[in-house]
């Protein structure tokens, strides 16, 4: 039976009623409407799905939604704006870092949390960071080059 | 221009208005018929029309493909995006200015050399006007005339620095996909099926299923249809409960007869073939006096998108409408039409975004789903994803192949005779082109149709296993040999490059060890046998970024090897220096690229295609097989299907020989090849040690060292 949960959402206070260990993904994309939290696969294998849960990067296809109660949730939709982007925001757009777009969110929010507990990571350093961040279209070099733009300044 | 160069899709569609169409507001609306599939090509065909309409390129207005409004350019594929809609709309854009100029000047009573354009307007005098004003209907009706385009006498893309501008929604996470498209009303649904081409469903263990899965809160409707299951649900949550017990039930039997995976050559020659010859030549030439031998191949390869297989399907009176994400839209809706017995004009199939696919994955299965089990939604609209484990599982495999090559040299060293040899099954079980439905579904319903037999397109488009096959050099004696194989236990289909990867591999790696034999350097030899200037010019570029024969000592277990080819012997020029290190397993260090392209309309984006193709082109060649089993595809996840990460993609430079008073070429596939073979040619260098069957693993690297040292 679906229960109502309580976590503040891109800085905002949030209630939700879901099901008991439905994974956050599908609350994030279906309930909430924030459709920039990509699933992949589901498995905790790609990436896609990443989002920051307090200062952490994790999956958000498993991570339950009883997991984030009373805590903070951060999507792309809340990393930063056109009118106030996250300097990843700005990089990836300056590097054209994707193709297809669709790891990019996990990307995006992986990387935001590596900086948030390193801001001057070294390239060995980022690369191992976004390791379990798949990539199928071959930008891996370009997304480097964008945090380690940020990185450096 | 000469006839010969007008597109096909322009010769299919001679209409101006069925490429653009001015706005009031001063936009232009384009509709070309090719998707974005993750490569941008619609950022291309932006630049190419503001360009030519002289226009602020935000003012064009692109309009994602559909049946109902886009000429049908067939699929999205073989690197031909820029080279046919490419070409159409630049011919389309420049009737389009050349005619509105007209108009203006007539009306004006001046000559239209006087007539300015600047930002889209007319100018003369102190009179303007736009193209919206100046296009009336009968200036749109009429057929294209590719007289009106200018030579570029050398002049480089004017626009070419512009990024993408759906980068910025991807960026900022408003960009919307195909997965997250949410009409009013939407049902969920999902299907289950074999994993086999070849199965039966256990009736006694569906019986029992049935309640069970009828029994989920959320779920409204449980649909049978031969081997089909289908459910239809109010949230996703209820068909994961439903997938859950379908799994526990195990409700299929069958068998896929596959070989083991150092049997693949093997296999593939005793299966029943369709032999053709692709190309045989025999100018007098000197008797060989060494003659080299081997054979390479490669593993069956999985597409392995990272986004999932999705389609929304709705029912109405007027007809069925699918969303999309396939690379052929028309092609869909003809076979969907097949399938449900419709007309092929009460079908409508509109393209919306997916990830990246690299050819022929589940994208037009899913639609086909989606529509098959939207007739039981009593016209509301249903959204269908496959799981991971259902893409990977029932996708179409890349094929598996084998090429043999005999070549021979004269006294001096120079080649006399060459003889390539393919083994394969065909590259395409795409739809819409054959007189029954090949959409997976539909060959597993109760009354289905038959399953397609893989099979090539015509070598005038670069054919499938094929691609390639005929080596780029100068040789007196010639005979390719292609040998279709007739038999797939597992679906087959188009992956991005076709045969070019493989053949590729044993051209360049066999000019690499006859060149090794000979003590010759393999630059050097190369360019003793190839005339053309372009493929030359590629070369010594890749050469010159790599600092080719000026490097001194390397450490132990590193090694440079270089390849090139002309993709499809009509596209993109691509040569590839690899530097790899091997230790346990081979790693790529850095890959130096030179590609030429013809005229280059975006640098960035022919860049990032020519590096992300030589990237996933590593991951195929040192990591990649698809795992098989009488029960079907058993590497079903990122976990089973391990492809290069972060850690282990090489640094990548690419350098673009701009040609712009040549046509312009696609760069998505151009790298594949040369990618592959560079790094055999390099592992070889590192260790001595000829790597000719990829997938290059840790394991073969160890079998093929003791095998080789004996």
């Amino acid at each position: 039976m679906s229960a109502e949960f309580a976590f503040t959402l891109n800085g905002q206070a949030t209630r939700v009623r879901a099901e008991p260990g439905q994974p956050l993904a599908g609350v994030l994309r279906d309930t909430c409407g924030l459709k920039a939290t990509r699933v992949g696969c589901g498995l905790g294998q790609c990436g896609s799905c990443t989002v920051l849960l307090d200062d952490q990067a994790v999956r958000a296809c498993e991570t339950s939604i009883e997991a984030v109660a009373g805590r903070a949730v951060t999507t792309l939709e809340g990393l930063g704006s056109r009118d106030a982007p996250h300097p990843l925001q700005a990089a990836f757009i300056e590097e054209q870092a994707l193709q297809c777009g669709f790891c990019t969110s996990g990307m995006l929010m992986r990387a935001a949390a590596l900086l948030q507990r390193n801001p001057h990571p070294g390239e060995d350093e980022i690369r191992q960071a976004l390791q379990d961040n798949l990539c199928r279209c071959g930008v891996h070099n370009r997304v480097v080059r964008a945090v380690r733009k940020v990185a450096a300044a | 221009m000469t006839q010969a160069a007008v597109p096909e899709s322009l010769r299919k569609h001679p209409r101006l208005r069925q490429w653009l169409l001015p706005a009031p507001d001063g936009r232009i609306r384009a509709t070309p018929g090719k998707v974005d599939i993750g490569q941008g090509i619609s950022h291309t065909l932006r630049l190419i029309v503001a360009e030519e309409l002289q226009l602020d390129p935000a003012r064009v207005e692109m309009v994602p493909p559909s049946t109902r409004t886009s000429p049908d350019e067939a699929v999205t594929s073989g690197s031909l995006s820029v080279q046919h809609s490419g070409a159409a709309l630049r011919l389309a854009a420049a009737h389009l200015r050349e005619a509105c100029r007209e108009r203006f000047a007539q009306r004006l009573g001046v000559p239209a050399a006087s007539v300015t354009l600047a930002g889209g307007m007319f100018t003369a005098g102190s009179e303007c006007a736009g193209y919206s004003e100046l296009a009336d209907a009968a200036l749109l009706d009429a057929e294209v005339d590719p007289a009106h385009l200018a030579p570029r006498a050398g002049r480089p893309s004017a626009l070419g620095a512009l990024g993408r501008e759906d980068i910025a929604r991807k960026v900022f996470g408003e960009f919307r996909f195909i997965h997250d498209l949410a009409p009013e009303g939407l049902l969920h649904g999902q299907v289950f099926r074999p994993r086999m081409l070849d199965a039966q469903l256990d009736e006694a263990a569906w019986l029992r299923l049935q309640p069970r899965v009828e029994g989920i809160a959320g779920v409204l409707q449980v649909v049978r249809d031969g081997l089909l299951i289908g459910v239809l649900a109010e949230s996703q949550h209820a068909l994961a409960q439903a997938a859950e017990r379908v799994a526990f039930a195990t409700l299929w039997q069958g068998s896929a007869d596959v070989p083991q995976p150092h049997e693949v050559a093997q296999w593939l020659k005793s299966q029943p073939l369709d032999s053709t010859v692709v190309q045989q030549r025999g100018d007098a030439a000197p008797a060989g006096a060494r003659v080299f031998r081997a054979e390479y191949g490669r593993a069956w390869l999985q597409h392995a998108s990272i986004g999932l297989a999705c389609a929304l399907a709705q029912w109405a009176p007027e007809g069925l409408q699918v969303w999309s994400h396939s690379q052929g839209i028309f092609n869909l809706r003809r076979d969907l039409a097949l399938a449900f017995g419709l007309p092929e004009a009460s079908v409508t199939v509109t393209h919306a975004e997916g990830a990246g696919c690299y050819g022929h994955n589940g994208a037009d299965d899913v639609a086909f789903d989606a529509a098959w089990l939207a007739r039981h939604a009593g016209g509301r609209p249903v959204r269908l994803q496959w799981t991971r484990q259902q893409e990977m599982g029932n996708a179409p495999l890349g094929p598996a192949m084998a090429v043999g090559v005999e070549a021979a040299v004269d006294d001096a060293g120079r080649l006399v005779a060459w003889k390539q040899e393919v083994w394969s099954q065909g590259h395409g079980t795409r739809p819409g082109r054959g007189a029954t439905p090949a959409l997976l579904g539909a060959w597993q319903t109760a009354d289905p149709a038959p399953v397609t037999m893989a099979v090539n397109a015509a070598l005038a488009v670069g054919g499938g296993s094929e691609r390639n096959a005929v080596p780029p050099y100068e040789v007196p004696r010639l005979e390719v040999l292609n040998h279709r194989v007739l038999a797939m236990p597992l679906r087959v289909s188009a992956l991005r490059g076709l045969g070019a990867q493989v053949n590729v591999l044993a051209a360049e790696s066999m000019m690499d060890e006859i060149a090794r034999a000979l003590g010759r350097d393999p630059l050097a030899y190369r360019l003793e046998h190839l005339a053309d200037e372009r493929a030359r010019a590629v070369l010594q570029e890749a050469a010159r970024m790599a600092g080719w024969g000026t490097t001194g000592e390397r450490a132990a277990g590193v090694g440079r090897g270089l390849a090139f080819a002309r993709y499809k012997n009509t596209g993109a020029y691509c040569a590839v220096v690899a530097e790899v290190e091997v230790q346990e397993q081979a790693r790529v260090r850095r890959l130096w690229i030179a590609a030429d392209l013809g005229l280059v309309v975006h640098p960035d984006g022919a860049r990032n295609q020519v590096e992300g193709g030589a990237i996933q082109a590593a991951s195929w060649t040192l990591r990649e097989a698809a795992d098989l089993g009488p029960e079907g595809v058993r590497s079903e996840d990122w976990a089973s299907y391990p492809i290069l990460r972060f850690s282990d993609v090489p640094q990548v430079e690419v350098s673009l020989i701009d040609r712009p008073d040549h046509p312009s070429l696609g760069a998505g596939e151009c790298s594949i090849g040369p990618t592959a073979a560079a790094i055999a040619n390099a592992i070889d260098d590192a260790l001595g040690i000829r790597m000719r069957v990829m997938p290059f693993t840790a394991d073969s690297l160890l079998r093929e060292a003791q095998r080789q040292g004996d």
